[in-house]
């Protein structure tokens, strides 16, 4: 191993905190104009350190992501981007042999506190993976699904929330007619959004992308991409990708992950720019990775 | 002998295999259809058997048979389906509970039917006698449920393992407790291959005789309740071939067996194609 | 491309290298295990354990028999007569032992022929018409075989009997229930389950091997008998043992071909009974000191089958490593 690297990047990473509360992020240029600072923090992980089988997949990550914001998590494959991203729902509890030490707080709240109820942390923060996932059900029936477990019973309660869901994952107008169908009928872009909608039925205030459009067309891709933008504000958004130009495309800012640790995490366009760690450039040029 | 020679008579060899596991079913299929079928009228199965079951029909077999596998398959599916659940979401592949679980659901299936019928006779029809009035549906149900439990257990463990991880992630991840993502997402996509395992279990229980022939009681009757004794189809073909040697009802009986077992095959066949 | 996802895959599996500190189980939720899960496992329980309990009812039952009889008396006795007090299971061990060698005989090179012409030789159209008999093979009712044999199969030995057996043989070799009439039929009813445990083990020989031998020259008949059936072989003799099991625990339709006396088999020709038939055949009358000879028999016929049972899923876990 690359003793060099390795301890290079063990040393402390640069994450913007600000100096003294740590509960706000530092107020920069932000790539859209919209969304107006300062921003509040949503999501704060101390010390999170995730073991699979004994060996840590990440290292002691400490990062404050902002509200309402999209954060794009890349970095090379291995380097535990999707682990991070799974930790932040405690999804990692579903795959034997993982172990999970250090503290994620969302709004707060540490979810690795024993006394956190899953199905609500997870109602809370929601999660759409990398190929789409829709239940062997109807559309109707995938949507409605969330709400029906938590407990919503009327028929005109769930239509409504079906239909908004729909409308705000950009697959209305495209399924209104058959809601009643399979949704495995549905192209692989729609599946995605279907996906998207599901899990904006139940109301969360977090969205975790798994590279979301990494097995979707171009022109699904740019249907995401749209989607992201359209929910970013009224959501907190954290998207994994592995693709460079999505993460410039689409996210406020931007964390770099290798070999299981945080190497930077900035604005994106900073990052994309001006990388403050040599790691950084290299990815971001293509050096390695 | 040279190479080409010795490939040709291997290829032989083989196709003589085939043919003779085909054609063994052919002959059965077709003598027991020939020696059988003219003897299913509508008197046949509409018509309480006669002077021993010498002559009128297989009626209430038939009720018994109707009667013991809706019960059979309603005591055993609960605790079939309930194992095999719990062996593919509850206990990891490798666990040690798991294996001593999954070691005596296969050995249980090892058993052999008499076997299950000494077990019931001993337990249901004779400690358990004021429960279960002896000779009754109830006690040949038992007995058959606790026999056809493995293969509900092994089919569900199967179909249950074979449901995407996606799904239960995606259920997990909108809020669903486990409990709502193993009943509403992983059950209901696990049902083609459960449902498969249920015909397969009612085929066991209308082939099967040794586990009943001394716990449901063989009565002519047509059975009322279940703690009346009762005769199955399989049961009613041994007893009038064996006791009183009426061969043509025989094989009007076991042509009826056949077509029960070709209809189940073939809904097994369907209800695994529709998935 | 999906990275950290992809590497879990790869190691999902528990891998043993990791030790009990190491590894916590995922956290339930506050509560803990949800109610189904306790139903779920109660139900597990009854299904695992019913086996234990049938096991110890029909040592119970059957253990007096050993007592009053003498363990070796029953076990070694060479007279089965109830009716005048002789309790000698040796008969009847050997009328099992005789049909279920015979059965395995007869069984094993069709069967297993007919796997390897499944997976190696068959030509799709073939393939299907063989499996779907082999799957309705399985489904006949035991009763069905055993009119079938009574019918067709014992007056045709009984023609060869009549034939062969020389003059002046005892009157019994000449009815057509046999150890020979009960093996036919035995073969073709434990076929299904030799030819699927043959056929998951063929498939289960990496293709490489396949192509392999072929690659080299071989001819298909030299790489099925000199690379994959070795290879295969654990798994093929799980079927088998699994088969012997299936033979030996008949019931129906041996008791209808058998002849059910309960003689030494000195030949093919020779009517007698098994340790199934056994019972079925008396536990109907059966009362006291009997009864526990009979569920002693059963004790008998459990320990052979879960033995059987035992070796062949050894062999299929060692077949599929």
């Amino acid at each position: 191993m690359d003793m060099n690297r390795t301890s290079a990047v063990a040393a402390k990473p640069v994450v913007p905190q600000d100096g003294d509360v740590g509960t706000t992020v530092p107020q920069v240029a932000s790539p859209r104009p919209n969304v107006t600072p300062p921003v509040r923090e949503k999501i704060r992980t101390e010390k999170l350190t995730v073991f699979y089988d004994g060996k840590e997949a990440i290292k002691s990550i400490d990062l404050s992501i902002p509200e309402g914001m999209v954060t794009a998590i890349i970095g090379p494959s291995g380097c535990g981007k999707s682990t991070f991203l799974r930790a932040l729902n405690r999804m990692n509890e579903l795959i034997p042999g993982t172990r999970t030490t250090g503290k994620v707080l969302v709004d707060g709240i540490n979810i690795y506190d024993p006394a956190i109820d899953l199905p609500t942390l997870r109602k809370n923060v929601g999660m759409v993976w990398q190929r789409p996932n829709p239940f062997p059900k109807t559309i109707w029936e995938n949507v409605a699904y969330g709400p029906k477990c938590l407990g919503v019973k009327s028929k005109a309660v769930l239509d409504d929330i079906v239909e908004k869901s729909l409308r705000e994952a950009a697959l209305w107008d495209e399924v209104k007619d058959r809601l009643h169908s399979s949704a495995l009928a549905l192209s692989g872009g729609q599946q995605q959004r279907l996906c998207i909608a599901r899990a904006l039925a139940v109301e969360p205030s977090v969205l975790l992308m798994d590279e979301p459009a990494a097995s979707l067309d171009p022109i699904s891709t740019t249907k995401i991409e749209d989607l992201m933008a359209e929910l970013r504000g009224k959501y907190t958004l954290i998207i994994v990708t592995h693709n460079m130009q999505q993460a410039a495309r689409v996210s406020d800012y931007t964390a770099f992950l290798l070999m299981g640790e945080l190497v930077e995490f900035d604005v994106t366009e900073r990052i994309f720019t001006r990388p403050k760690r040599k790691e950084t450039e290299d990815y971001i040029t293509g050096r390695f990775g | 002998m040279t190479r080409k020679r010795q490939e040709l008579l291997g290829k032989g060899f083989l196709w003589f295999c085939a043919v003779v596991t085909v054609s063994s079913l052919l002959l059965v299929l077709a003598y027991v259809t020939l020696k059988g079928a003219p003897g299913v009228s509508w008197n046949f199965l509409t018509a309480s058997p006669e002077d021993m079951g010498r002559k009128g029909g297989v009626f209430p077999a038939i009720v018994g048979t109707l009667f013991l596998v809706v019960l059979g398959i309603a005591i055993a599916t609960p605790f079939g389906v309930g194992a095999g659940l719990y062996l593919a979401e509850c206990v990891s592949r490798n666990s040690r509970l798991g294996e001593i679980f999954r070691f005596g659901i296969e050995t249980l299936a090892a058993v052999p039917s008499i076997v299950f019928g000494l077990f019931g006779y001993a337990l249901f029809v004779k400690a358990l006698k004021p429960v279960t009035g002896g000779t009754t549906l109830l006690s040949g149900a038992l007995t058959i449920a606790l026999m056809i439990l493995p293969i509900l257990t092994r089919a569900t463990e199967e179909a249950v393992r074979a449901v995407p991880v996606s799904y239960r992630e995606a259920s997990l991840a909108l809020g669903a407790t486990r409990g709502q993502t193993v009943f509403r997402v992983v059950l209901p996509a696990a049902a083609p291959g459960i449902s498969s395992a249920v015909i397969l279990g009612v085929g066991r229980i209308v082939g099967e005789t040794a586990a009943l022939l001394f716990t449901l009681g063989g009565s002519p009757l047509v059975p009322r309740s279940i703690f009346e004794p009762a005769r199955t189809l399989a049961m009613h073909l041994y007893l009038v071939v064996l006791e009183v040697g009426a061969m043509d009802m025989g094989f009007a009986t076991a042509f009826l067996l056949m077509v029960i077992t070709l209809g189940l095959n073939l809904a097994v066949d369907a209800v695994s194609r529709g998935k | 491309m999906d990275d950290s996802l992809g590497q879990r895959g790869a190691q999902a599996p528990p891998s043993h290298t990791t030790g009990p500190g190491s590894t916590t189980r995922a956290p339930r939720t506050r509560r803990g295990k949800e109610t189904w899960e306790y139903l779920a496992l109660a139900a597990t329980a009854i299904a695992a354990g019913a086996v234990f309990f049938i096991a110890a009812f029909v040592f119970w039952e059957g253990w007096p028999a050993f007592r009053e009889v003498g363990f070796f008396e029953f076990v070694l006795g060479k007279v089965w007569s109830p009716t005048r007090g002789f309790y000698g299971i040796l008969p009847i061990i050997a009328g099992t032992f005789a049909v279920t060698i015979l059965t395995l005989i007869l069984a094993i090179p069709v069967s297993v022929g007919t796997a390897v012409f499944l997976t190696e030789y068959s030509p799709e159209w073939a393939s299907r018409i063989v499996r779907k008999a082999v799957d309705l093979l399985a489904g006949i009712p035991s009763v069905v075989y055993g009119l079938f044999g009574m019918t067709t199969l014992v007056p045709l030995i009984r023609r060869i009997e009549l034939a062969t057996v020389p003059q002046g043989a005892p009157s019994y070799l000449t009815v057509g229930y046999s150890v020979l009439s009960a093996s036919v039929i035995l073969a073709v009813m434990i076929a299904p389950t030799v030819i699927s445990i043959s056929c998951d083990a063929l498939k289960s020989v990496p293709s490489e091997y396949r192509e392999g031998s072929l690659g080299l020259g071989a001819t298909r008949w030299q790489t099925v008998t000199k690379v994959i059936l070795p290879v295969a072989a654990p798994g093929i003799l799980a079927g088998i043992i699994l088969g012997t099991g299936r033979a030996v625990g008949e019931t129906m339709a041996v008791l209808m071909v058998a002849g059910n006396a309960p003689l030494f088999p000195k030949s093919v020709f020779t009517p007698v009974r098994t340790l199934t038939a056994n019972i079925a055949a008396e536990i109907g009358y059966a009362t006291g000191l009997h009864e526990h000879a009979l569920f002693a028999d059963g004790i008998a016929l459990f320990f052979v089958v879960i033995l059987l049972n035992s070796v062949a899923l050894w062999f299929r876990r060692k077949a599929l490593k």
